[in-house]
């Protein structure tokens, strides 16, 4: 951690605190049972039946990266409002709300740390915070951590949550498709990886822009994925859709995705796919593996 | 003449009023001896004030309204009047053709170019044979296709943007709507040739986006350009479309919100009553300001022109607002 530290100066780590209470109940949406929530927790926020829960970026950082470490670094300032957008609430008063409800600024956080010794800057996008919708807010967070990776020479891993756009921004938040689009090209041209992890749910603009676009695309089981909301798609054709379409295993189906990866497995597939591309060395976690055949990364079973 | 068929729309009203009472005196004095001359002429005075008063403050719903207009110039329009010796280019190599995104080769006032555009169709036929404007994967993937072109023959590419939005089906959600909108709009961006898009109706959301990354980016006075149709946004947002004005009105989607955003380089003026009303003088206005534009970008080489562009995007939400 400390050359990360060396590398954004005037930055602390972050260090994972457990913050949810110990006696609550959820219901698995799969299976419709009701689970303890520390044991879903202990299983990376994953009922027993296989559902991926939607987790915030705390979690998900802690959960990618080793020990739970990280840097945070800061996302950019942006305008306020510029349209002084209102519908029955004011969007400065939506702002507040989702602030107070995240503890974040807007939709993303970037950190900076290892996965299983690979260093990478990773971008979690906050489907908490208005749907994680992309204004510029998040514009601006994936230009710094792009920026971020190119000055560190990182890969840049984004964990995509999103409805699409945000509609208070006007086309202000429909010009972040070619700016984020502008982002993905500095880290190509910085001959860096950029993996995108589609988790559920990521539609519209984000998915037509930076979701689609990156070196390689994993999904999370069961998030949907997907251009056009399915009530609209619906309304178009005026049919039922069928059973499982915009789920991740349709996209891996349709050729969308490069592997739907189990949150538990995401840490050692992320890992191993990224020392590949930047032909590192494996360092102390694979060297247990004593040079057996590991073949969990392989092709998808 | 106001001819026989003409649509109005609602706010169109009084208009339409002092128009069908013009033609009726004109029929009359068809019968010979009436001499209706001088209160014609009053009347389409006043019918042409009315109209200048009216199109002098639409607002962002009616704005829509007009840019959808059915009698609005097409895609087709304006390659007919500006792009010489056309040839249509069909087809993504992949899987289909689109019709809802056409392109092709051909001449601008002396220049060889690359054309793309959305084409909405102008009656029931051609509306569903182009989709109504709402293109597939495969219309974006021709855009690609059609975009390497104009790059290895140093074309500048010229884009006419009209479409409600990217087409919402299971076909085309299979096919990667998403992952083709994406690597159009990419295409644009890394374009070492000038590229120059115009929104000439509705510039619907990402399936706009996807081939408006542009050198520069011209607009129509009265077209729209939105992440989501103000029906949609009011859907969601006020879950009732009845909503669809107060929504128009709050997203600012109309030419002069968007160029004073910097989103837009350039607005277009259209004649009174919209360029629905004067097609011909429209669409040659439309090809002087893309002139104008492909002048100074001529002069630019490919790395000044994607750095320009790349700049043009970036600046955009940074400065000038609030």
């Amino acid at each position: 951690m400390s050359w990360i530290e060396r590398a954004v100066p005037g930055l602390k780590k972050v260090p994972w605190k457990r913050e949810t209470p110990d006696n609550l109940w959820v219901k698995c949406p799969l299976s419709g049972e009701m689970v303890f929530q520390k044991d879903v927790e202990a299983n990376d926020w994953v009922t027993p039946a296989g559902h991926h829960m939607r987790i915030g970026p705390d979690i998900r950082f802690a959960l990618t990266f080793d020990r739970g470490e990280y840097v945070a670094v800061e996302t950019p300032e942006v305008a306020r409002d510029p349209l002084k957008f209102k519908d029955d609430k004011r969007y400065v008063d939506r702002l507040k709300a989702a602030r107070s409800k995240t503890g974040r600024d807007d939709a993303m956080a970037i950190g900076v740390g290892e996965i299983e010794g690979a260093g990478a800057v990773c971008l979690v996008q906050d489907f908490a915070f208005m749907g994680g919708s992309l204004g510029m807010a998040a514009g601006e967070a994936f230009i710094k951590a792009a920026d971020t990776a190119v000055d560190l020479g990182l890969p840049l891993v984004a964990f995509t949550a999103a409805g699409g756009a945000r509609m208070q921004e006007g086309a202000l938040s429909l010009m972040q498709m070619p700016r984020t689009t502008l982002a993905v090209q500095d880290v190509r041209n910085a001959g860096l990886p950029y993996i995108v992890v589609l988790t559920d749910p990521t539609t519209g603009g984000v998915t037509a822009s930076y979701a689609m676009l990156g070196d390689i695309h994993l999904a999370e089981p069961g998030a949907l994925v997907g251009f056009a909301g399915q009530r609209v798609i619906e309304q178009t054709i005026r049919e039922k859709l069928p059973e499982g379409f915009q789920r991740a295993e349709y996209l891996l189906d349709k050729g969308m995705v490069d592997r739907v990866v189990d949150r538990r497995e995401m840490r050692p597939t992320l890992s191993s796919m990224l020392r590949v591309l930047m032909k590192t060395e494996r360092r102390s976690v694979a060297k247990k593996a004593n040079g057996a055949a590991r073949p969990t990364n392989g092709a998808a079973d | 003449m106001p001819d026989t068929t003409r649509v109005y729309l609602d706010f169109e009203r009084p208009v339409a009023e002092l128009e069908s009472k013009i033609k009726d005196l004109e029929s009359l004095s068809d019968g010979g001896e009436v001499n209706v001359a001088d209160e014609v002429n009053k009347l389409r005075e006043k019918a042409a004030d009315q109209l200048k008063n009216t199109y002098e403050k639409l607002d962002a719903w009616q704005k829509t309204q007009v840019a959808r207009h059915p009698d609005r110039p097409h895609f087709r329009d304006y390659r007919h009047a500006l792009i010489d010796e056309f040839s249509e280019l069909c087809g993504d190599r992949r899987f289909g053709d689109d019709r809802a995104l056409l392109g092709g080769l051909g001449v601008f006032r002396g220049r060889s170019v690359v054309v793309l555009g959305h084409e909405k169709g102008h009656d029931t036929e051609s509306r569903i044979e182009h989709n109504f404007g709402m293109a597939r994967p495969e219309g974006y993937r021709k855009a690609i296709r059609l975009m390497d072109l104009a790059e290895r023959f140093g074309l500048p590419v010229l884009t006419f943007v009209d479409t409600a939005g990217a087409y919402p089906g299971v076909g085309a959600e299979e096919r990667g709507q998403s992952e083709a909108i994406a690597r159009s709009t990419e295409r644009c961006l890394t374009l070492r040739v000038p590229i120059i898009s115009v929104i000439t109706g509705e510039g619907g959301s990402g399936g706009a986006v996807a081939i408006a990354s542009a050198n520069s980016v011209i607009m129509l006075e009265h077209s729209i350009y939105s992440v989501i149709s103000p029906e949609g946004c009011a859907s969601i947002l006020w879950s009732d479309t009845a909503k669809s004005k107060d929504a128009a009105n709050a997203m600012r989607i109309t030419a002069r919100d968007l160029e004073a955003l910097k989103i837009v380089d350039r607005v277009v003026a259209e004649p009174p009553g919209g360029a629905h009303r004067h097609a011909d003088l429209m669409v040659g206005e439309v090809g002087d300001a893309i002139e104008k534009a492909l002048k100074k970008l001529e002069k630019l080489d490919g790395d000044a022109l994607v750095a320009q562009r790349r700049e043009r995007f970036l600046a955009i939400g940074r400065e000038g607002l609030n």
